[in-house]
C-alpha cells in the first residue's frame, strides 16, 4: 500500500500539487487521470522520488519514503519498476541486456539465472525471439512489452506506468492495460497507472483518482465514474463527441 | 555572475555524485572498457589523421622560414619534435577531441535525460551520475595518454615524410634533429596535459548533458556548449600548466 499525505510541490510561483491525500491499495490497478497539464505526472514522479516535493509525505507501507536519504531509498526503489511514457528503454542495449541490466546490478545471481529470469519475463509479456534486437528495432507496442518486463524483472512490490499506452494504436493499448492488471493480480503488486485514456480507466479501473489542476477532484471506481454528478470530472469524461452520444443517446 | 556560481556548485556537485562508491564494480568494468572503445579507440582514426598533416606543415612552415645558411638544417626536424610534443600533440589533440567526443558525451547523456533513460537509472535506484559519467572518465584517463603518444609518433612520421618527400631536408639530418638534445620530460608534461584535459572534456561534457532540460534542441545546444566550454577550459589550463610544469 502506498500513501500520499498532504503533498505539496511548487515550480517556481507554479502551484503543481495542492495538498494531496490518497491511498493506493495492494492487488489493484490505481489510476490517476486528469488533462494533460493538471499535475499527474509530477505527482507520480514525486511518489516514485523523482521529484522533490515541498512538503507532505509519501508512505510504502510503513516507512516514510520522502525523509529517507539516498542509500535508505535505494533499498525500497528495488522493489520499484517503473513504465515511462516513452518506455526509456537503454538504447544502447539489447532488449535481453535491457531487462537483465537490473538484475546486474542488484542480484548476484549466476548468468544462466539472469537469461533465465529475462526469459521468463520476455515470455510474460508475449515476446518472443527479440532477445537480440535493439529497441530502435522495436514497434511502441513491442518497446512498452519490453519496459513492463524490464520493470518486473526483480519481483516488484510496486508497479508505476507513466501513461502506458500512449501513441499506441487501441488493440495494443487493451492489451497493454491487460498485461498491467494480470501482472498486478497475479503477483499482488501495488500498481499505480497515469492515464487520461477512457478505455484504461473503463478497462482496468479499479480505484481511481481525478486530479484537476494540481488538487484530487474526484475519487471512485470504474463503474461510479460513469455516473458521477461531478461537472468537471464528467466534461473530461465525456469530451468526445461518441461518449456524448453514448451518456445522452437522445441528442 | 550568481548563474555562473550556481553552474559552477552544481557541477562539483555532480562531480560528488559521479566519484562515489560504485555499486556494481563488475557492472562499472564491462562499461569502462565499452567506452575504452568507443571514446578512445575510435578516436585513433581521426587524431592519426591530423597528426600526420600536422607533422607535415610544421616541417615545411619550419623550413621555409628559416632559409637562413646559418641554422643547420637538423633544426627542422628538432622543431617539428618539440612543437608536436610541447603543443600540437596534447592541445591541438585536445582541442578535436572536444569535438568529437565532448559532442558525442553531450548529446548521448543529454539524448539519455530527454528520453527518460536517466530517471529509469535512478527509478531503479542507481546512482545515474555514476554509472553514466565515471566509465567515460577513467576511460578518457586512461586513453588519451595513448591517443597523445601516437599522435607524437604519426606527428613526427609525417613531418619525415614531408620533409624528405619535399627535398627541405635529409632523411639523415631530420633523424638527428628528432634526436637532437631532447628532453624527455617534455613528455611527461604532454601526458600531464593531457590527462588533465581528459578529465576537462569528458567532466564538462558529461555535465552539459546531464542537465539538459527539453527536447532535441536543447541536446543540440548542450552538445555544442560542450565543445565551446571544453575548448575555452583547455586553452586556459595550457597556459597554467604550462607555467606550472616548464617554469
Amino acid at each position: 500500500m502506498i500513501s500520499v499525505r498532504h503533498l505539496e510541490k511548487w515550480f517556481n510561483d507554479n502551484h503543481v500539487l495542492n495538498d494531496i491525500s490518497v491511498t493506493f491499495e495492494t492487488g489493484k490497478t490505481n489510476l490517476i487521470i486528469g488533462r494533460s497539464g493538471s499535475g499527474k505526472t509530477v505527482l507520480l514522479k514525486s511518489i516514485v522520488g523523482l521529484h522533490e516535493v515541498d512538503s507532505g509525505e509519501i508512505w510504502f507501507e510503513d516507512v516514510l519514503f520522502n525523509k529517507l536519504n539516498f542509500t535508505e531509498k535505494k533499498n525500497i526503489r528495488k522493489e520499484m519498476g517503473m513504465l515511462f511514457q516513452g518506455s526509456a528503454l537503454f538504447d544502447s542495449l539489447t532488449v535481453e541486456q535491457n531487462i537483465q541490466f537490473p538484475l546486474d546490478m542488484f542480484t548476484d545471481n549466476t548468468q544462466e539465472e539472469k537469461i533465465e529470469r529475462v526469459n521468463f519475463c520476455l515470455n510474460r509479456v508475449n515476446i518472443k525471439n527479440a532477445n537480440k534486437l535493439f529497441p530502435s528495432e522495436l514497434s511502441g507496442g513491442m518497446k512498452k512489452r519490453v519496459a513492463i518486463a524490464r520493470a518486473i524483472s526483480l519481483k516488484p512490490k510496486y508497479l508505476f506506468c507513466d501513461e502506458p499506452n500512449s501513441g499506441l494504436d487501441p488493440p495494443n493499448a487493451i492489451l497493454i492495460d491487460a498485461l498491467i492488471k494480470e501482472i498486478t493480480e497475479e503477483y499482488l503488486i501495488t500498481t499505480i497507472v497515469n492515464t487520461h485514456d477512457m478505455n484504461s480507466v473503463i478497462e482496468i479501473g479499479e480505484n481511481i483518482v481525478f486530479i484537476n489542476e494540481g488538487s484530487i477532484c474526484w475519487e471512485g471506481n470504474k463503474d461510479e465514474i460513469l455516473h458521477s454528478d461531478n461537472k468537471i470530472l464528467n466534461d473530461f469524461v465525456f469530451a468526445n463527441a461518441l461518449a456524448k452520444k453514448l451518456r445522452n443517446p437522445q441528442k | 555572475m550568481i548563474k555562473f556560481l550556481s553552474q559552477f556548485g552544481r557541477y562539483f556537485l555532480l562531480l560528488k555524485k559521479v566519484f562515489s562508491r560504485p555499486e556494481k564494480p563488475y557492472v562499472y568494468y564491462k562499461q569502462t572498457m565499452h567506452e575504452l572503445v568507443y571514446l578512445g579507440f575510435y578516436s585513433v582514426g581521426i587524431v592519426s589523421i591530423i597528426s600526420f598533416f600536422m607533422g607535415a606543415v610544421i616541417t615545411l612552415q619550419t623550413a621555409y622560414n628559416t632559409e637562413n645558411p646559418i641554422y643547420p638544417t637538423y633544426l627542422i626536424g628538432l622543431g617539428c619534435r618539440d612543437s608536436i610534443i610541447l603543443e600540437f600533440s596534447s592541445t591541438i589533440s585536445a582541442l578535436i577531441l572536444a569535438g568529437k567526443v565532448g559532442s558525442n558525451i553531450a548529446s548521448e547523456i543529454g539524448t539519455m535525460r530527454v528520453t527518460e533513460q536517466i530517471d529509469a537509472l535512478e527509478m531503479m535506484g542507481v546512482n545515474s551520475a555514476s554509472y553514466l559519467i565515471l566509465p567515460k572518465i577513467i576511460a578518457t584517463l586512461l586513453f588519451f595518454p595513448i591517443l597523445t603518444l601516437l599522435s607524437i609518433c604519426v606527428g613526427i612520421l609525417g613531418g619525415w615524410l614531408a620533409g624528405t618527400s619535399a627535398g627541405v631536408i635529409t632523411s639523415e639530418n631530420f633523424i638527428y634533429g628528432i634526436q637532437y638534445a631532447f628532453i624527455p620530460y617534455y613528455i611527461t608534461y604532454s601526458l600531464i596535459k593531457t590527462v588533465v584535459f581528459a578529465f576537462i572534456i569528458t567532466s564538462v561534457s558529461s555535465f552539459q548533458g546531464y542537465y539538459v532540460d527539453g527536447g532535441s534542441l536543447e541536446v543540440g545546444r548542450a552538445s555544442t556548449k560542450a565543445v565551446v566550454f571544453s575548448s575555452v577550459l583547455i586553452l586556459l589550463f595550457n597556459v597554467v600548466l604550462t607555467q606550472l610544469l616548464l617554469s
